[in-house]
């Protein structure tokens, strides 16, 4: 049962242990409908487990995952193909030309009018020029595009991004926010992300998730994050966060953490 | 539960065939790829082959094989090249490091495992039936005569070969590719254990407990039944079947429990070795 009252992705009391290492650490939250969020931290703090979590990539040690109403660990197969990711963690088969791996995502996915949907990425994408290229020889910011594409081919209601513009020079990386922007505009999407680069987050997020050594510290809208910490901009906030000074986030962070 | 054995759904076909396609596309572009489906199979081919005559002019019993060394070469080949068939596929995704792709799609384990199956004997076909054309041209050994018994066997020893790619791939995705020396070497322990060349009642007693208990030695006896002595025994491929279905599952339950053990250890999400 999912219905628009639902919020997007549900996350409680999640827990990720690897051996003796505690990567993602009694963490919940809630992301509602049509709402673009980031999680924000250093390296380490359990940002890509907990995407990879959501995903089903990763089972967890304990707690509970939901996705458009659906559980994770039992249904995951019933709702994947209304989401999509992109992240550096992974490649498309280099070999394959770009239209061909479109193809095959999309059957994947089970893209209807196929053909046109590719067209059509292609043109949002500026990708026209590319489609008959071998996927492995295209640079780094066409190799982004194209993954936006593949992120993109089943136009999902959910899209999690991990660094989405991560090694990008600042015009493609602008360049690729701006798409991002205008596609959870048009559709109506949920969009989670992952990221390092504060300015991305600031212009594309209005709820920002906060994690350190695997526990969500802080959460809150940018512009309210960066009045809370007495700040300039969410950079500063977030070595505040890092660095362990300024405002402690404490109860009522967690409060308003909790779904 | 862990929602990986999950049933096929109707749309399974078209996701079957988006894989089939995706490793198409990489082997109808990539030559070396193409010859290296051939080299093995013909080089063992033109080897055994040579060997048979020789021993047939100079040995009195080698006289009566029959075609048996080339024939034996070609079933090995099918136990060979359908493991390693199914498990290059699964590895062209480890190495594309595309295989987290998989993994989040909607693609079911059933569904990417039948499609590696379809490759399998796809790649196998390229390999074989060039090489038994040319074997019936420069030995005279028409694997093609065995009809029925041929289809029979290669069922058998298919279905071994997946089993064991099933575990070998499985083995790969939970430990990465620092087992990929068992892709290549796996199959080889059944090569003097399952009797391809040589009779069951060539190895000690003990070890022939051992023969009996794989799929193989049955193909490979009925082989010999065909090719020495023109009886088809089909109370050994019923009983190679029934062995074979043990494998088979025993393989696909060995993938999923070492799939939800990659998924446990996140080393889905850092593919190498």
């Amino acid at each position: 049962m999912d219905t628009p009252a639902f919020n997007a992705i549900e996350v409680r009391e999640l827990v990720k242990n690897y051996g003796d290492l505690r990567a993602v650490d009694n963490v919940s939250f809630a992301i509602p409908r049509g709402s673009v969020t980031a999680i924000l931290g250093g390296n380490g703090a359990g940002k890509t487990t907990t995407i990879a979590l959501i995903m089903g990539l990763v089972l967890p040690t304990s707690g509970a995952i939901s996705v458009l109403g659906r559980d994770m660990l039992t249904e995951r197969y019933s709702v994947l193909a209304r989401m999509n990711f992109e992240s550096p963690y992974v490649d498309m088969p280099h070999r394959l030309s770009v239209r061909q791996n479109l193809r095959v995502f999309g059957m994947l996915y089970g893209v209807t009018g196929l053909d046109r949907r590719i067209d059509d990425l292609a043109a949002m994408l500026d990708l026209n020029a590319l489609l008959d290229r071998e996927t492995g020889q295209l640079s780094a910011g066409q190799k982004t595009r194209v993954a936006l594409a593949k992120a993109l081919i089943n136009a999902p209601e959910i899209l999690l991004l991990d660094e989405p513009t991560a090694s990008l020079d600042p015009d493609t990386a602008d360049w690729i926010r701006s798409h991002l922007e205008r596609y959870a505009r048009e559709r109506g999407a949920t969009i989670l992300l992952a990221s390092h680069n504060m300015p991305e987050v600031e212009r594309l997020c209005e709820d920002v998730i906060m994690m350190k050594a695997g526990r969500i510290v802080d959460r809150g809208a940018p512009q309210a994050l960066i009045a809370r910490y007495g700040r300039a901009n969410l950079e500063e906030v977030f070595l505040d966060v890092a660095r362990g000074r300024g405002h402690a986030a404490g109860d009522e962070a967690e409060a308003e953490a909790r779904p | 539960m862990t929602g990986e054995s999950v049933p096929l759904s109707p749309s399974s076909a078209r996701r079957i065939a988006a894989m089939v396609l995706r490793y198409w596309y990489l082997l109808r572009t990539s030559w070396p790829r193409l010859i290296e489906l051939v080299y093995w199979p013909m080089v063992q081919m033109v080897m055994w082959g040579f060997l048979q005559l020789h021993l047939a002019d100079n040995v009195g019993l080698a006289a009566r094989l029959g075609g048996a060394f080339i024939g034996a070469m070609l079933l090995w080949d099918i136990l060979l090249r359908g493991q390693i068939g199914f498990s290059i596929s699964f590895l062209e995704e480890m190495w594309a490091r595309n295989i987290g792709n998989l993994m989040m799609s909607p693609l079911r384990p059933a569904e990417f495992i039948t499609a590696l199956m379809v490759m399998s004997i796809i790649r196998l076909a390229i390999g074989f039936v060039p090489v038994t054309i040319f074997a019936i041209m420069f030995f005279g050994f028409n694997v093609w005569h065995l009809g029925l018994a041929l289809a029979v066997f290669f069922a058998n020893l298919i279905l071994t070969s997946w089993a064991l790619g099933m575990f070998v791939c499985g083995l790969v995705l939970r430990n990465g590719l620092g087992a990929e020396n068992l892709v290549w070497s796996l199959t080889f322990v059944l090569l003097p254990l399952a009797c391809v060349y040589y009779p069951v009642s060539a190895l000690p007693d003990w070890l022939q407990y051992v023969a009996w208990a794989l799929p193989p030695t049955y193909v490979f006896e009925g082989m010999r039944e065909i090719l020495l002595n023109a009886v088809f025994r089909g109370d050994l491929m019923v009983q190679a079947l029934v062995l074979n279905a043990v494998y088979f599952a025993f393989g696909a339950f060995a993938y999923l429990r070492m799939l939800t053990a990659a998924r446990h250890r996140g080393s889905l999400l850092q593919v190498g070795e």
